[in-house]
């Protein structure tokens, strides 16, 4: 049992590193001068997107070994929310155009 | 490898126990993430609809303080990695003591990092912007003021674990217990996440 032990604190440490570093590189892309709105924009969102499924793979041990239907339950909900993300901006942006 | 039966750290052989009784409540618990997980997706959808309607009000650039927000961000990080050690040491030590010492770790960085949101706050109200103000910014005390208001939940339930755990010790509920505050606990870093790159980073780009 102590390699396991060993090798579940490795994960946590990469989670962490992975995490520290995504954000470290979101902040870098907004505060230095070089980078414009757009490029900052999709680094942030890139590097967000990164470090959720890095912290959902070695924080909540999320992966090939979930059982099934919890992991339906995951994207299923994932779905849900980019749905209504997505459509309400979608709407929204629309309507706003329209209304000018 | 021993066969993981939920998402989550799996306490797998070693509490044999716990392992099988605490499956149900996971997926529960996994059920209540999700549906607040949508409950923060219509907020952040909210908020990026109301993010120009401003009436005249401070926007972004006024309000935030990046050097604050580092801060924030690494203080909830690091307390989810501490509470990633809370897990470790109750599978491999089965001791209270050190659960008891890592989890007064992690309560310490969430206290810090809600002192330093509560600054934020009130440095808000002082600036003229309190949630009547606009739009913009009810969309914006309604997201980081419902992610506060689950950190300060944690808190409670870490202080209700450690008043358990001296109490009991680590009986086979307070385990399955203790894993399902930590996945409340990474699942509050993960929509901090979102709250950074949306709101504070997204804003000052």
């Amino acid at each position: 049992m102590k390699t396991d032990a060993r090798s579940e604190l490795r994960r946590y440490i990469t989670g962490a590193a992975l995490s520290a570093l995504l954000t470290a590189a979101a902040f870098w892309a907004v505060v230095s001068d070089g980078v414009t709105r757009g490029t900052a924009l999709w680094i942030v969102g890139l590097c967000a997107l990164a470090q959720i499924a890095a912290q959902l793979r070695f924080f909540l041990h999320i992966g090939a070994h979930t059982k099934r239907e919890d992991l339906y339950l995951i994207l299923f909900s994932v779905l849900l929310a980019g749905l209504m993300i997505g459509g309400t901006i979608w709407i929204m942006a629309s309507l706003q155009t329209r209304m000018h | 490898m021993t066969q993981a039966k939920h998402p989550g750290l799996n306490l797998g052989a070693t509490h044999p126990e716990a392992h099988e009784s605490s499956e149900t409540p996971a997926f529960g618990f996994w059920v209540f993430l999700m549906s607040d997980l949508i409950i923060f997706a219509i907020l952040f959808a909210h908020y990026v609809v109301m993010q120009d309607a401003r009436a005249g009000g401070p926007g972004p650039e006024e309000l935030f303080d990046l050097k604050s927000v580092a801060m924030q961000t690494a203080l909830l990080l690091a307390s989810s990695f501490t509470y990633g050690m809370v897990s470790l040491s109750m599978k491999h030590h089965d001791r209270p003591a050190p659960v008891m010492l890592w989890l007064v770790v992690t309560a310490l960085l969430g206290a810090a990092f809600l002192g330093l949101e509560l600054r934020d706050f009130a440095s808000m109200i002082d600036e003229g912007a309190p949630p009547q103000r606009s739009g913009y910014l009810s969309a914006l005390w309604a997201l980081v003021g419902l992610h506060g208001l689950h950190v300060t939940a944690g808190m409670i339930w870490i202080g209700l674990m450690l008043a358990l755990l001296a109490l009991r010790g680590l009986t086979a509920q307070i385990k399955t217990r203790l894993l399902l505050l930590g996945l409340y606990w990474h699942f509050l870093d993960l929509i901090w996440i979102g709250i950074l790159s949306v709101v504070y980073l997204g804003g000052l780009a």
